[in-house]
């Protein structure tokens, strides 16, 4: 059976090399995006290095999702380019895009009720007739042990609950070890101790060698948790950098209209955001 | 409630419950052994029943040593009646239930996995009816070019229009909805209904004869120049569909998530559309409309091991097979000498199954909306 499979398996894929630490893992330059009559994205300049995490933060509607669609090489720019690994997007196959970044959608669906392990070992299947293929019940193992789902690893996906579901999708995400990971508002269902725990993985994936670019509304996380942070406004970068430059009260209030204090935390220094509040 | 405070708190690296983790494939793919093996040799036997009930008796012995006689394992040949009705009536007939069954079955299968949606069918959203109307065509049109094929490359070519339709009509934003599929369903098949009966309207008697007898959905013209005429269809499909089993369980996810996981989603959905117009133009050609078979073998199936394609599109062939054989045994055996059209019967018990997936589905969806 292995052999009529192989036989089927007509293009041969090209495996990632392992990246040094520092070297861009996924490059936009000049990135513009148009929905419809829309231009949702324009002129973005944004790299996500190996090794670290980049949060991306800004207002309903200010093209965050978009963004991270157009990193994840799902739409086709109307201008400027991206590059996942060093080779422009297009060019890759969807195999070979696979074994390169992992993408955590916004919203998790699925259509027949799967198992939970089996929603998680899906993320293994770019690896499928690779060498690394052997790796696939540890990363599956590991994945859910990380995300806390292996207690419901037999029930199916259907029967759970929203925060339970995304972590489960986010299981899936481990488990593809891709090293760029893109995160599209991993937090948005979660308690706080998952919340914590999702960004602690993140930290520890950059640890590991890998690029993470996550979709964060708690400005909070991000400060707490990016090494950089970029403030999307109007489909522009309003400004890029560490978030304790980047998040000023100043900046922050023009940007969601919305007065903010900054303060760093008493003991960690960690920048706070809170809203302004009259009582 | 339950865990204790180490686990709870215990570091995220370790796995705790492994063994919990590993226990659910194996007990699925022991399942799935189980049923295969169950539902292979319930084919077995229901092949060989059919073989040897009928208006003319032949004991199983009989049967057994007839086909051992002529693949030249020993055996003896029957006498010369009993001959000519095993071969030239019953197996004809078994060979046609069985590549119908295994058709409908895989059809209605892959259907649901492209589509992400348990009741699409071919029978129910009209790709079956649409096949007939290629079918109808040729058979009031007089067309032969073709050859033995005629019939079933019309079927294809008009079960294919409808397959591409169907799908272009009822998806919106990558998904397609529950309402938006049947009502789509109810649409083609009206359409094609009217095709049906336009052809009807302008063929002679003979030609009429021959569409109403087809329509009802039946093997009893089986003949093994008509099962030559889907085979080609049939094994195509029947063979390329389990290759695509890995890449549905991933288009589950969705269409951007599957191709996230390095699936080319456009190129897997033309290939299974093309698959599934195969299939269902083998079923179709020979045997009429015989719906419901691709609702409820996949779903039993389903309830039975899971949603994993990789047993599902061949064990869905497989039972599809057994469905039909038994059913069209019991066609001409209940009320023999008569013999009831098998569409009917597959529809006397699938209409009521149906109805009660649309309830279940509408209950886990909380309406229509």
């Amino acid at each position: 059976m292995r052999t009529l499979r192989d036989l089927f398996a007509v293009r041969t894929r090209e495996l990632p090399s392992p990246v040094a630490p520092g070297s861009p893992a996924v490059e936009a330059a000049g990135l513009s995006v148009r929905l419809g009559q829309r231009q949702v994205l324009d002129s973005v300049d944004l790299t996500a290095h190996a090794g670290e995490v980049v949060a991306l933060v800004g207002p309903n509607g200010a093209g965050k999702s978009t963004l991270l669609a157009a990193l994840a090489a799902d739409l086709a720019p109307a201008g400027g380019e991206v590059r996942i690994d060093g080779r422009p997007a297009a060019a890759w196959s969807a195999p070979e895009l696979a074994l390169r970044r992992s993408v955590l959608p916004q919203s998790a669906v699925l259509s027949f009720p799967f198992p939970v392990e089996d929603v998680v070992r899906m993320g293994r299947a770019p690896w499928a007739g690779t060498e690394r293929e052997d790796e696939d019940d540890a990363a599956v193992a590991a994945a859910m042990a990380a995300t806390e789902v292996t207690r419901f690893a037999a029930r199916p996906f259907s029967a759970l609950s929203g925060g339970e579901k995304a972590r489960v999708a986010l299981a899936r995400v481990l488990a593809q070890r891709a090293p760029l990971m893109l995160l599209d508002e991993p937090t948005a269902a979660l308690d706080l101790r998952h919340q914590e725990l999702v960004l602690r993985i993140c930290r520890e994936r950059a640890a590991a060698g890998d690029a993470v670019v996550v979709v964060l509304h708690d400005l909070g996380l991000a400060a707490a948790y990016a090494d950089r942070a970029a403030v999307l406004h109007d489909g522009r970068i309003a400004e890029l950098g560490p978030p304790e430059t980047v998040f000023s009260g100043e900046l922050l209030g023009e940007v969601y209209r919305q007065p903010v204090e900054v303060f760093p935390h008493p003991r960690t220094g960690t920048p706070l955001i809170v809203p302004v509040r009259q009582n | 409630m339950t865990t204790s405070y180490e686990e709870r708190t215990g570091s995220v690296e370790k796995s705790p419950d492994g063994p919990v983790a590993k226990a659910a494939p194996k007990s699925s793919r022991s399942t799935a052994y189980l049923l295969t093996v169950g539902l292979s040799l319930a084919l077995l036997a229901g092949c060989l029943l059919s073989a040897a009930i009928g208006a003319y008796n032949i004991p199983l012995g009989d049967v057994l040593s007839s086909v051992q006689h002529r693949i030249g394992l020993g055996g003896q040949a029957l006498d010369r009646v009993g001959e000519s009705v095993l071969w030239n009536v019953r197996l004809p007939r078994v060979a046609l239930a069985v590549l119908v069954g295994a058709s409908l079955g895989c059809a209605g299968a892959l259907m649901q996995g492209v589509f992400g949606n348990p009741l699409a069918e071919p029978g129910v959203i009209g790709i079956s009816a649409g096949a007939a109307v290629g079918a109808v065509a040729s058979i009031a049109l007089g067309l032969t070019f073709f050859g033995n094929w005629t019939i079933t490359v019309f079927a294809f070519i008009a079960g294919l229009a409808t397959v591409l339709l169907v799908y272009a009509l009822s998806r919106s934003g990558g998904r397609t909805e529950v309402v938006t599929l049947i009502l789509t369903g109810i649409a083609v098949n009206a359409f094609a209904g009217a095709l049906i009966g336009l052809f009807i309207f302008f063929a002679d008697n003979a030609q009429i004869t021959q569409i109403t007898f087809w329509q009802l959905g039946s093997l009893s013209q089986a003949t093994w120049p008509k099962v030559l005429a889907v085979l080609p269809c049939a094994l195509a499909g029947l063979l390329i569909a389990p290759f695509y089993s890995r890449k549905l369980d991933l288009l589950a996810l969705g269409e951007r998530p599957a191709r996230h996981l390095g699936v080319d989603v456009e190129r897997l959905r033309i290939v299974l559309v093309l698959v599934v117009a195969l299939l269902t133009a083998a079923a179709v050609a020979v045997a009429g409309i015989i719906s419901f078979v691709g609702l409820l073998v996949p779903h039993l199936l389903r309830m039975a091991n899971g949603p994993g394609h990789r047993f599902l599109v061949p064990g869905s062939a497989l039972g599809g097979a057994l469905v039909l054989v038994a059913g069209d045994l019991a066609a001409r055996t209940v009320a023999a000498p008569a013999e009831l059209p098998l569409g009917v019967l597959t529809a006397l018990f699938g209409s009521p199954f149906f109805f009660w997936l649309l309830r279940r589905t509408r209950r886990k969806q909380g309406g229509w909306a």
